[in-house]
């Protein structure tokens, strides 16, 4: 059922490019299109059972960053792999090299086709402050990572997944994409639809439903709880680190009071290597953190700004359909034309109204997912740093009670 | 009990003491030894408490006064309890005590006090004396003081020491009487001393040098710790702020909700979980700074050793240079220089007379030189034998004390860990109910 609608909107995606369409802002509802929108999302179910693992049968990898100079600029380029088994691909391995700016196109077309679904966030372009050079190690291989993410969650989006775009994005060969990118709709009616957004948004949208105006105050809340855990985990981080600057001295004091003793230069350097092993344990659990739970809390707090501007966009389409029904009701000519206009814009809220809803739930469900995981991992990891360090202890207490039964010091306790 | 001040205050025999308090390690060592007061008496300083008052140059002052106990040993292991002797004495005293038993004596390691001012603070401790943690741990090591006093073969049978227990009125005329202060070597002669002298004992050097050595590397631990303390104690109270946010943010889910708010109670239990933590350490880094203020003491009995040698070899110089000037004048060659020579020789020789009174002091001189190079030299050799025992003495306690200092330093690790593996476990799981 889910191919059936897939195919649908893949017409949809089709028709978008012909231009023939006047929306707002590149909405992909077509006049010529034989079922109406509303029926449609009637068949727009997700059927949880098809999203799991095993049913899987499309695996996106990004990996293998190249560096590549040309006279004008210097830019990274990303190995990306797919393996699937879906018919409509033409073979089931594909290898590409794709640049950032391709992942923004990719995010663009998406965004433009369905301007109330929700895309998952794509790392910022530029780099954050204290980095130097845009182009070190571990930014690099902080992008890869997100930019992994990002393709696997439009993959496993049952709408994004079947995205015409998606797949040229993924199979087609560098100078296939270019002539493809070049296809979108043109610059001046591109310029049309943004100066109706922004006509739509100054007049904004006057009977906003409470249950989006709900979903608004939401996304706010939810905007300020993720960015305040992300900033209180980088806190973390840093006072872990600063942590870690003064435990590292501590191990080799300890050595150096040894050199000065005789029965206790053993048990001092013993308590020295315990230290500098446990050194080593906060270091990677340090680490563990910035690679698994940093990057997550930053894509969701990416994401709470999707939700606001996917809330926008709604808005406006509302603001559209509003402004049409006020028209009709003063204008006296050109009635029937209007009314066909209306019609549309109807159809095209009742839409966006409905993949909003149905996606917003599946959005809150992975979201969820994903939070609760990133945080019983880091959990996890927490406990396995104690649990090293704790053994780490225990073999010096151990040590320390065999070496006084070696030397016949055992009190009788 | 209290009124038996014979001099010999003898306990033969093995007393089965066990201690019982699981802090004080130290009580371990002490009672193992042999004559002590403590075999004799129970000994504490059970609380502290502040006064005002007028001091010396008429000015109110607040000052902390200490509330020492002492209790006779048979009393208590004969099941009655009766109340213990007591009285106040303030941080002043302890230190005339000290001072007066490291004059008496010099050829012992005498136990240090508890610092005078707080050092090696990190942000969260203070460094006001009048602070009721200070003062606790202040107490605490007034205590510690007085049983390695009261526990030192030499130290634990001296008069003083003991009144400074008994006798809460007219103690201080009392150490005044003694005299003490006029025996003090002065500073200056001491390092003169230090300069000067030409054979020390090897042992004393190499001794002097590890108190060197014990007193650099304990400072820069102390110092390591404090500044680790601190970033530990801010990496936990950030902790608190995912009790807060997630408990805000539980707020606004629905399903997540009642996970997320658990979450948060364990994160803040995790936020205070810091504090016993370094207050446990805060233990283990007075354990330390006693051996640190111990290094003190070790010093100064090298360098009382110096002295004694230099006194030494300065009269045994002396001696030597006499001998030399009777023989001159003896034979009449003029080896050595002096003023007297030279002008006799310039404005004509002595008489017979003269030199012969000349010779019969020198004479004297001589007698009473080596007399005092006797002394002296037995003097030193007492010294050495003394204090080189109570060198040894000191090593193995230090020894003893301060592997059972990492030991418990090392289970006070094991115990954060496993209160984190709890904490984070206990999260893990209202994280799965997410």
């Amino acid at each position: 059922m889910l191919r059936l609608l897939s195919q649908q909107l893949r017409l949809n995606e089709r028709d978008l490019h012909d231009t023939s369409t006047t929306q707002t802002d590149g909405s992909s509802f077509n006049a010529s299109m034989q079922t109406s929108p509303a029926s449609m999302i009637n068949q727009y179910k997700f059927e949880e059972e098809e999203e799991d693992a095993d049913t899987k049968d499309i695996f996106v990898t990004v990996d293998n960053p190249e560096s590549h100079v040309t006279a004008i600029e210097t830019y990274i380029t990303y190995r990306v792999e797919t393996k699937t088994t879906r018919s409509e691909f033409d073979s089931s391995e594909f290898e590409v090299r794709r640049r950032y700016q391709d992942f923004l196109w990719l995010k663009g077309r998406l965004e433009e086709a369905h301007p109330t679904l929700i895309v998952h966030p794509l790392p910022e372009k530029f780099v954050m402050k204290g980095m130097v050079e845009r182009f070190n190690e571990d930014f690099i291989e902080t992008r890869r990572r997100a930019l992994h993410k990002f393709l696997n969650k439009i993959a496993e989006h049952p709408i994004f997944s079947s995205s015409e775009d998606f797949k040229i994005f993924l199979t087609a060969g560098s100078g296939e994409l270019t002539s493809h990118k070049k296809q979108g709709p043109g610059f001046l009616s591109r310029m049309g639809e943004t100066v109706k957004a922004v006509a739509a948004a100054v007049r904004g949208v006057r009977n906003r439903p409470q249950e989006f105006t709900d979903m608004q105050e939401y996304a706010e809340a939810f905007s300020q709880k993720i960015s305040s855990l992300d900033k209180v985990t980088q806190r973390i981080v840093r006072e872990q680190k600063e942590y870690l600057e003064e435990l590292k001295e501590c191990g080799p004091t300890y050595a150096l009071w040894s050199q000065s003793e005789q029965e206790l230069a053993e048990p001092l350097k013993n308590v020295a290597g315990c230290v500098d092993n446990c050194c080593k344990e906060t270091e990677e659990q340090v680490k563990h953190l910035n690679d698994h739970l940093i990057p997550v809390l930053h894509e969701y707090v990416l994401c709470a700004d999707t939700l606001k501007a996917v809330l926008r966009r709604r808005d406006n389409i509302q603001a559209d359909f509003e402004g049409k029904t006020e028209a009709l009701a003063t204008k006296k000519a050109d009635r029937d034309a209007m009314r066909d206009e209306l019609d549309k814009a109807e159809d095209r809220l009742e839409w966006a109204n409905n993949a909003l809803k149905t996606d917003w739930t599946r959005w809150q469900k992975v979201m969820r997912t994903d939070l609760r995981s990133a945080f019983i991992d880091t959990a996890e990891r927490n406990v396995s740093y104690y649990e090293k360090c704790l053994a780490v202890w225990e073999s010096f207490l151990q040590s320390q009670r065999t070496d006084a039964e070696g030397n016949g010091n055992v009190d009788s306790s | 009990m209290a009124d038996s001040g014979s001099e010999e205050i003898a306990v033969i025999g093995n007393t089965d003491l066990t201690p019982s308090e699981s802090e004080n390690n130290l009580k371990n060592t002490m009672v193992e030894k042999g004559t002590s007061l403590l075999k004799m008496m129970e000994i504490s300083v059970a609380e502290a408490e502040k006064r005002t008052g007028k001091n010396a140059v008429n000015m109110q002052e607040t000052y902390t006064v200490y509330l020492i106990e002492t209790r006779p040993v048979d009393a208590a292991s004969e099941g009655t309890n009766p109340v213990p002797d007591s009285l106040w004495r303030r941080y002043s005293e302890f230190e005339l005590l000290r001072n007066y038993l490291l004059v008496t004596y010099p050829f012992s390691v005498v136990p240090p006090l508890p610092e005078k001012r707080a050092e090696f603070v990190w942000h969260k401790l203070s460094a006001d004396n009048m602070d009721p943690d200070f003062v606790e741990r202040r107490r605490v090591g007034l205590e510690n003081f007085l049983l390695r006093v009261a526990s030192h073969p030499d130290l634990s049978s001296d008069k003083i020491f003991y009144s400074f227990l008994t006798e809460e009125n007219g103690w201080k005329e009392t150490v005044f009487e003694t005299g003490f202060q006029a025996k003090a070597d002065s500073r200056l002669k001491a390092l003169n001393a230090t300069f000067r002298v030409k054979n020390p004992d090897k042992r004393f050097a190499e001794m002097k040098h590890y108190g060197d050595e014990l007193q650099s590397v304990i400072s820069q631990l102390l110092r390591v710790r404090a500044r680790a303390a601190d970033r530990l104690y801010g990496v936990y109270k950030v902790h608190g702020n995912y009790g807060r946010v997630f408990s805000e943010w539980s707020a606004i889910e629905k399903e997540m909700g009642d996970g997320l708010q658990s979450a948060g109670h364990h994160m803040d239990a995790y936020a205070a979980s810091v504090d016993d933590i370094l207050e446990e350490e805060e233990h283990y880094a007075d354990q330390l700074k006693e051996y640190l203020f111990y290094a003190d003491a070790l010093r100064a009995v090298c360098r009382k050793h110096e002295l004694t040698q230099y006194e030494l070899e300065m009269a045994a110089q002396d001696l030597t240079s006499k001998k030399q000037q009777r023989e001159e004048l003896a034979t009449g060659t003029i080896r050595t220089f002096s003023l007297k020579g030279m002008t006799s020789k310039l404005f004509g020789q002595e008489t017979p007379e003269q030199r012969e009174a000349k010779l019969k002091m020198l004479e004297t001189q001589i007698e009473e030189g080596e007399e005092l190079v006797k002394e002296r030299n037995a003097e030193c050799e007492e010294f050495v034998k003394s204090a080189w025992v109570d060198i040894e003495r000191f090593k193995e306690q230090k020894d003893h004390d301060l592997r059972e200092a990492l030991i418990s330093y090392a289970i006070m690790q094991i115990s954060m860990c496993k209160k984190g593996i709890q904490v984070w476990n206990n999260a893990k799981e209202c994280f799965s109910k997410m």
